[in-house]
């Protein structure tokens, strides 16, 4: 199974130290090295982001920062996982490092998932002849 | 012998020897697609002097020696030498004064070849289509009409598909070997994937040439087999090869002489093929045995195996069923399989339950406009007695369909409620 992470948190000024990014980058590499990673960036501040929105036919563009926003995306995570629960404990070792937060954990479609030509008891059962 | 039974001899043991020829010679030139070439050069050889000397007593290792002599050749011959390729093609040929029997050498890793060929046809620098057609072409022996006609593509496509293929794996240097550690079970994952889009695409006859789907179902059960030979202690394989065994012994009983679908509850179980069955049923003990029903193939194998072992449709173990589908609505959620759940559960406590998990789908973004929702939903409101809602929903589902036996088949529902009524 893979999920995807969306790490939200408290916009802050200040880049993170070098500790903080050795930290990281040492998660990083295991989590690479071990095959639960299969890819991760970090954003920059919201100052450079932009937000487009249509609502109607009408689309508009409204430029960072995002300060009405208390949690902001700081950055993702796509996670290889056997179990939501194994997903859980990945995202909790990554707030270990990455401080204060949360992490927005969504299933992602694949596609061998079960198909129609093998799930075929409700076709069976409702068109029976 | 005559010319065209050598030649239909020569097809036979290209079919059963390609696979292992192109991967042994891929270890040694290092590139799929010049193995490739090498092993068709073989089989023009044999074509050549078979119908003349007969078919040799192993013709097998005479298509792989003859390919070798021309792998030394080219190794030897190539303009643009270099000295690796010069030493690569000193070490073969001291190699082959060494080893009188080199077919029988290659044989100790003919399995690991394959294994590799195997990886390296379904790699992820590929795409999907890519990496079917490759499968095909390298592993199955098929010509690229053949998997054109399967696919209902045209053969230059595929074909061009294919040379690009083996050029992006040659760009990306991608190595001839089986993966290890973690990387191992993400790659298993993409072959599994593609021996499974082999085999529901002959499977699921929408469309395509007839003569072809077959082979397509057999191609994929074949390399499913091998691969789980090369692998035995993969779960996930063997719950593949379980899943696609039990589908394909019911071949026979899902097409009528007409040539209209007949659904599971409707075929003549007699049909169905027993030694199929026992293959797959097989199979699944391996899956459990292996500890590994925790994987969609494994748990929908557990569920056509259900099917397998009732005698009649009525015999079937709806609750077993139900709780399978529990398990892997688990592991990969879709509305699909919540409506084949709430099915299951209307079989085996009766309408009521299962109507209350429909219901809880009918907003369900993903099957709108899927005839079986509402037919599912009518079935369960008949059944409770609820008629002129169950027609309203065997309506709805009859206008959706695009299939006009099914369509019929819903009208004639649609009808029967009134006519119950009355």
């Amino acid at each position: 199974m893979k999920f995807l992470s969306i790490y939200k948190t408290v916009e802050r000024s200040t880049p993170p130290t070098p500790e903080e990014m050795a930290a990281m980058g040492k998660l990083i590499e295991e989590g690479m090295k071990k095959g639960w990673l299969l890819g991760t960036e970090g954003c920059l501040p919201t100052k450079l982001g932009t937000k487009v929105r249509r609502s109607g036919d009408k689309i508009s563009v409204t430029d960072g920062p995002f300060t009405e926003a208390k949690e902001v995306v700081g950055g993702f995570a796509l996670l290889k996982a056997n179990s939501k629960e194994e997903a859980i404990q990945l995202a909790k070792d990554f707030l270990k490092v990455a401080g204060e937060g949360e992490c927005e954990l969504r299933q992602i479609y694949e596609a061998n998932q079960p198909n129609q030509t093998s799930c075929v008891e409700a076709e069976a059962v409702a068109l029976k002849r | 012998m005559e010319t065209t039974e050598t030649h239909r001899a020569i097809e036979a043991v290209w079919r059963i020897e390609s696979a292992r020829l192109i991967a042994g010679l891929t270890r040694i030139v290092r590139d799929v697609g010049r193995a490739e070439e090498l092993a068709q050069d073989a089989l023009v050889a044999a074509l050549e002097q078979w119908p003349k000397s007969g078919i040799p007593e192993n013709p097998g290792a005479w298509l792989m020696a003859t390919a070798k002599h021309r792998a030394i050749d080219y190794f030897r011959r190539d303009a643009l030498i270099d000295r690796k390729h010069e030493d690569l093609g000193r070490e073969m040929a001291e190699r082959e004064m060494q080893v009188p029997d080199l077919a029988a050498a290659m044989d100790d890793t003919i399995g690991d070849d394959l294994l590799r060929l195997v990886f390296i046809a379904c790699h992820p620098v590929l795409s999907t289509e890519a990496r079917v057609a490759l499968t095909l072409r390298l592993l199955g022996g098929l010509t690229t009409d053949e998997i054109a006609r399967a696919f209902l593509s045209v053969e230059a496509t595929v074909a061009q598909r294919i040379v690009r293929a083996k050029r992006t794996l040659s760009d990306a240097h991608v190595p001839f070997e089986v993966p290890r550690g973690t990387e191992f079970t993400a790659r298993l994952a993409s072959v599994l994937q593609v021996i499974y889009l082999i085999f529901n695409e002959g499977y699921s006859a929408t469309a395509g040439d007839d003569w072809m789907r077959p082979t397509l179902c057999e191609e994929a059960l074949r390399l499913g087999r091998i691969l789980a030979g090369l692998v035995p202690n993969e779960p996930e394989v063997h719950g593949l090869v379980a899943l696609m065994e039990i589908q394909a012994s019911r071949s026979k009983a899902r097409v009528n002489a007409a040539g209209e679908p007949v659904l599971l509850l409707d075929q003549d179980r007699s049909q169905w093929d027993r030694l199929l069955i026992g293959r797959g049923l097989a199979a699944l003990r391996r899956v459990e045995q292996l500890g590994g029903m925790r994987s969609t193939y494994a748990i929908q194998a557990a569920i056509a195996a259900c099917h397998a072992r009732a005698a009649t449709g009525e015999e079937t173990d709806w609750s077993r069923i139900a709780e399978l589908y529990a398990d892997l609505a688990a592991i990969a959620p879709s509305p699909v399989v919540e409506l084949n759940r709430a099915v299951a559960v209307g079989m085996a406590s009766g309408p009521a339950a299962g109507l209350e998990l429909v219901d809880r789908l009918v907003d369900e973004p993903a099957l709108r406009g899927y005839h079986l929702l509402p037919s599912v939903r009518g079935d369960f409101l008949k059944k409770l007695g609820r008629l002129e809602e169950a027609r309203t929903e065997f309506e709805r589902a009859a206008a959706i369909t695009q299939n006009v036996r099914e369509r019929n088949l819903l009208l004639d529902r649609a009808r029967s409620c009134t006519n119950d009524r009355a």
